[in-house]
């Protein structure tokens, strides 16, 4: 009987493996940025392309940046919940168009709903680069030095904001004041 | 007949040959862009995770082969490239991972995998053999099969 007990062990090990490998999403890929100061840009806005934004015009303040495209189809999911998070006014959201037509932004904001307290247009994707952008939508969360403290890969859920996001938000608005 | 048949084996060989074609080039510094594509076969695409940076046509890779160009003519090595890209996205980028604390059991895995196979192996097979040699009759066993023995071949 006693020598089923390894091989029987080892399977148990093996299907623990597997099973934690079956429940992790391939796509999500820890970005080593979390916890850096996140990349310095400066970009066109959106709604005024003569009026340049920067990471810098944040400092002070927790905030998102949203990764977003009006190309992009998963960020349709997740509008209506940015929407309802401006709402509540306790984070501002800057969105950041990514690899877009501005016309075609602009637009889809118009439809969608506008949660953005300002818009920027990375029109070449290059600032996205620098942000480890992959696959949009993403969702940097910014703290008041200017340090990413976490990303969401992925269009953003109810439970992402209100468990992960929201407390992180507090947090670092209580650890800074 | 037999033509026809070497048409289909040619036709089979060149397919793959004509899928295996690079992702389009920028065409400016063919020497550039050559050294851009070497460094980019070691290089992973996010967007479609098992194909490498130079297979890919993703938008995605395209941007990063742009950038890798730009990297290349501001005088950037490749290993700095890779390093650069690596800053951004993670380990993930390279087909080679390095040797770190996080990578130890991916590189050392396959060593220990196969130790552990022989000593288990060497184990299994050193009791085997204990198992096939009996074990010598002890001093009754030995009197009593002797005196059955006996009485056989008085039997007989």
């Amino acid at each position: 009987m006693s020598r089923f007990i390894l091989p029987l062990g080892l399977f148990v090990v093996l299907m623990g493996f597997l099973g934690v490998g079956l429940s992790l999403n391939p796509r999500e890929i820890p970005s080593p940025l979390i916890d850096k100061m996140a990349p310095d840009f400066t970009l066109p806005q959106l709604h005024q392309p003569d009026k340049t934004f920067s990471r810098s015009d944040m400092a002070g303040q927790v905030w998102l940046l949203n990764v977003w495209a009006s190309w992009c189809v998963a960020c349709r999911q997740e509008h209506p919940l940015l929407v309802q998070l401006a709402r509540t006014k306790e984070v501002p959201i800057i969105g950041l168009d990514y690899k877009d037509d501005s016309v075609a932004g602009l637009n889809w904001l118009r439809q969608h709903g506008d949660p953005y307290t300002l818009s920027v247009a990375d029109a070449k994707g290059r600032v996205g680069i620098d942000f480890g952008v992959y696959g949009v939508p993403e969702t940097f969360l910014i703290d008041q030095e200017g340090r990413i403290r976490y990303k969401q890969i992925g269009p953003l859920t109810p439970k992402s904001i209100a468990e992960i996001i929201m407390p992180k938000v507090r947090e670092l608005k209580a650890a800074g004041a | 007949m037999k033509r026809l048949l070497w048409v289909v084996v040619a036709g089979l060989l060149w397919v793959p040959v004509v899928q295996a074609k690079e992702a389009q080039l920028m065409g400016e510094d063919p020497v550039l862009e050559a050294r851009m594509m070497a460094l980019a076969e070691e290089l992973r695409c996010l967007v479609c995770q098992n194909q490498t940076l130079a297979s890919s046509h993703a938008d995605l890779a395209k941007d990063f082969r742009h950038e890798i160009i730009v990297l290349m003519k501001k005088g950037k090595s490749d290993d700095e490239v890779v390093e650069f890209l690596v800053d951004r996205y993670g380990d993930f980028v390279r087909y080679r991972p390095p040797l770190k604390p996080t990578t130890i059991l991916l590189w050392a895995g396959p060593a220990l995998l196969m130790v552990g196979g022989a000593i288990t192996l060497v184990v299994t097979l050193r009791r085997r053999r204990t198992l096939s040699t009996p074990e010598p009759l002890s001093a009754d066993e030995q009197a009593r099969l002797n005196s059955l023995l006996d009485k056989d071949d008085k039997s007989v």
